[in-house]
């Protein structure tokens, strides 16, 4: 269904009325990012339909309200998947919401992120203007690239309309590899296997397990796995695991305490082990934290490493800031940008930052 | 002295006191080099050209220029071919090429930093005996610099597999317009705030200027293999090319000439491409040997049931670089044909192309004027060359005209007015058939978001919203409107 038009005239309305509005999606993520204090909502859920799917082009348009799941069947019909593998965090999960908080799944530092991926979006800025920018092809580079920025924005510089992202072809077979071991020596392990091709798509290690996803060709998955060891899962189980990790979904997920996030270069090590109970997947660059006793301490080793730590799900009234702090010459820039897209500031005012 | 010469007396030796001593050059003479980029069609002499070696004299420049209220144009190696590079009468030209630094590869985080100077093709000269490589190889390669590439978003025969600049840059120390550093991205997957990266990356030059970088490294390929497969018509190459991504395989390279730029091509490096061909196709696969044995099998079948009408196959080294060799070359190939050329930068939808090649030989017919095609397939990039010479009355401003033509056919199917060269000078016009006037304001605010006098690049990459009026004015007027059907402004 296309609100688009609906949609703009909120937009304008409350640009011409100084009214702050909260967009909305499905809602699976509105644990995500800080609180905003808005006069209303703008709901985009029921702008959905996939506008246009060119398999042998590699591309796909949707609304932005389409859930993730229909994309996904789609592509699956034609042996094709999103690349960034997004986590959906329920089972209405948009392509919009997941472009806006940027999020990308277990597939990320082997195929690229979620902005790696989107070639164009159609936008209404905060004056509720509808424009276009990027396209359906893989190279263009006519105008900033816009499309690229929404990424990771979380609605505080504009209400995406739609998205065109990049497809790939899905791998013909999938084997997951299981080896015990610690996450220091499973640290080392990835290393190594980084300094060449290998057919990894998906690495993790928890509860002193270290899980590989092996992707490609059945002789390349055949042959890494006789050459590093341990023990195939079987394929329900495996790709289980995945899911479950994606979803978070996994023991370590469970109950109230705070979840944080951290970001890391490949080169860092693992962190002291009383920063609380971890595990971690991209080849060791996204870590997940429960029961973070020091979380200054936590966000200021993850700076120290060249990273970020991220409070990715807060209990009620958290005292901590939920994204690390930036250095203000880089601030008062977002400060600017963010009123090139939204001179008024009515969307999503104070998601990603206070005074955003 | 007049106040304007004594304004340019006050600059130069203020600039003088934080640049080397051969680091300002301001005769007219050593200037000339400096009056255009890849794009020797467009000239404009700099008000000076300033060459510092290290990010904090490039910082003292920019901090300079703007106590003087002077705009900046900055220049990586001047191999661009939109015109992003030439100079601004009465700005400073600052020229990148001597910050050169590399730093050591960081092998634990499969990076290398590198001053915005360095050579692409040095980067991957540098890396490979440590088993790794750069990715992104525009056919310039040997001789742009990694700078530019950042400016331009530059792509090469590789993206469709490996991605482009934006996908190969982990992060950049960038400076505004005041000279205030900023770090932007980092080594870890993913930095708090806005993606700043992916914005400045492709804004030639007219965001904040590059002062270092870090490089995403990939491990080299065991085994890289090339297929020349030639058709007797350009529709079923295309095909070809649609059937192969849609059966699953992304081939490293896929590459297209047609029947004129095989000829010239063939003229220029006697590597035996088939003449009698009207168009040939470059397909690259890479991985392990038995990878490559499978996907080669599969392309092969695809290119038989296609009607391939010659299929050769480069195994070794020597023979797969000399079948590059002549599409690399394939600019200067055909820029022996005649005395000019002028090359386009479309890119189109895959499945739109033979239709597109076959208007633009009716525009070629058209206007008298012949036009070689070199195509990425892979990734939809469309190269017309348009053949022209520049002492002939009119011809120029034809090869503009068509050029035009054609951008706007590319924008009509779907696609866009550039793929990889920018927008520069070149294609200010062409923007305002891309976007509409909101769209161009939008553009014009993040310019402002970063570079709140509008000093870096001035007037390049984005057209004001009085030239598109007047432009499309000009255009009902002379009743030449190519496509009613698109909204103007």
């Amino acid at each position: 269904m296309d609100c688009s038009a609906a949609l703009r005239e909120q937009l304008r309305e409350a640009c011409a009325k100084g009214q702050k509005l909260e967009i909305r999606g499905s809602g699976s993520k509105t644990f995500y990012g800080r609180p905003v204090r808005a006069d209303g909502i703008v709901d985009v859920h029921e702008h959905i339909g996939i506008l246009a799917y060119e398999p042998s082009e590699l591309f796909l348009t949707a609304r932005a309200g389409t859930p993730l799941r229909e994309i996904d069947a789609a592509l699956a019909e034609r042996g094709q998947m999103l690349p960034f593998e997004p986590p959906r965090f329920g089972a209405q999960a948009s392509i919009g919401g997941t472009v806006a908080c940027g999020f990308s799944g277990p597939r990320r530092p082997y195929a690229g992120a979620v902005k790696d991926h989107i070639l164009g979006v159609r936008i209404l800025n905060g004056l509720g203007e509808d424009l276009h920018f990027g396209g359906t092809v893989l190279k263009n580079v006519a105008g900033y690239d816009v499309a690229r920025l929404m990424a990771g924005s979380l609605g505080s510089l504009a209400l995406i309309l739609e998205v065109t992202v990049k497809v790939l072809p899905r791998p013909t077979l999938e084997r997951t590899l299981v080896q015990e071991c610690s996450a220091d020596q499973a640290l080392q392990k990835l290393r190594r296997w980084m300094m060449r091709s290998t057919p990894i798509s998906a690495s993790a290690h928890y509860q002193d397990t270290l899980y590989l996803r092996l992707s490609g060709q059945e002789h390349r998955v055949r042959n890494f796995a006789e050459q590093s060891g341990g023990e195939i899962l079987d394929d329900d189980r495996g790709a289980r695991f995945w899911e479950d990790l994606r979803e978070q979904g996994l023991d370590f997920f469970c109950g109230d305490a705070p979840l944080w996030r951290l970001s890391l270069p490949a080169a860092a090590p693992q962190q002291p082990a009383d920063f609380g109970a971890s595990l971690w997947e991209w080849g060791g660059q996204q870590r997940w934290l429960r029961a973070v006793p020091d979380p200054l301490a936590l966000r200021h080793w993850a700076q120290s490493q060249g990273g970020h730590a991220t409070l990715f799900r807060a209990t009620p009234g958290a005292a901590v800031e939920i994204f690390q702090e930036l250095p203000p010459p880089l601030f008062a820039l977002h400060q600017r940008l963010k009123a090139a897209f939204d001179p008024k500031g009515i969307l999503n005012p104070g998601r990603l930052y206070a005074g955003l | 002295m007049n106040l304007a010469a004594k304004a340019r007396e006050d600059l130069l030796t203020a600039l003088a006191a934080v640049l080397p001593a051969d680091a300002l050059l301001t005769d007219p003479e050593s200037l000339r080099p400096y009056e255009c980029d890849g794009l020797s069609a467009l000239r404009g002499m700099p008000l000076c050209v300033a060459l510092p070696d290290t990010a904090d004299a490039v910082a003292a420049v920019l901090a300079t220029c703007h106590r003087f209220g002077v705009a900046v144009v900055p220049r990586g190696a001047g191999t661009g071919l939109s015109g992003g590079a030439r100079p601004t009468a009465g700005a400073v030209l600052l020229s990148m090429a001597r910050l050169r630094d590399m730093g050591e590869i960081d092998l634990a985080n499969r990076t290398i930093r590198v001053g915005p100077g360095v050579r692409n093709l040095a980067i991957s000269e540098k890396t490979r005996p440590h088993g790794f490589y750069y990715a992104p190889d525009p056919s310039s390669q040997i001789a742009c610099s990694i700078g530019g590439n950042l400016a331009e978003n530059s792509g090469g025969v590789h993206c469709l597999k490996y991605g482009l600049t934006t996908h190969n840059v982990l992060a950049a120390e960038m400076l505004d317009a005041h000279g205030q550093r900023l770090e932007i991205g980092s080594l870890a997957p993913d930095s708090p705030g806005y993606n700043l990266l992916s914005l400045l990356i492709g804004s030639e030059g007219l965001l904040g200027v590059v002062t270092s970088c870090q490089l995403r490294l990939l491990p080299v390929p065991e085994q890289t293999v090339l297929l020349m497969a030639a058709f007797a018509e350009v529709a079923r190459a295309a095909d070809a090319v649609s059937a192969i991504i849609a059966a699953g395989i992304i081939p490293a390279g896929l590459e297209m000439m047609d029947r004129l730029a095989i000829a010239a091509a063939e003229d220029f490096v006697h590597v035996g491409y088939p003449r009698a061909a009207a168009a040939i196709l470059l397909c690259e696969l890479d991985g392990d040997a038995q990878e490559i044995a499978g996907d080669q099998e599969r392309v092969e079948t695809i290119l038989r049931e296609h009607g391939v009408t010659d299929l050769r196959l480069a195994r070794d080294e020597a023979t797969r670089l000399a079948l590059w060799k002549g599409r690399k070359a394939a600019f200067p190939a055909v820029g022996r044909l005649a005395p000019d050329y002028y090359c386009m930068d479309g890119t189109i939808p895959r499945a739109r192309l033979a239709e597109v090649l076959e208007r633009i030989a009716e525009l070629s017919r058209e206007y008298g004027l012949q036009v070689a095609n070199v195509f990425h397939a892979g990734d939809g990039n469309l190269h017309p060359l348009i053949l022209y010479d520049a002492n002939q009355e009119g011809q120029q401003e034809r090869a503009e005209r068509l050029g035009a033509e054609i951008l706007a056919l590319c924008v009509q199917v779907g696609g866009t007015i550039t793929g990889e060269h920018g927008v520069g000078v070149e294609k200010l016009d062409s923007m305002c058939v891309q976007f509409t006037s909101e769209e161009l304001a939008q553009l014009h605010r993040i310019k402002a978001a970063f570079d709140p006098e509008g000093r870096l690049n001035p007037g390049k990459a984005v057209p004001s919203l009085h030239r598109c009026a007047e432009l499309g004015a000009m255009h009902v007027h002379g009743g030449a409107l190519p496509f009613p059907e698109l909204e103007r402004f």
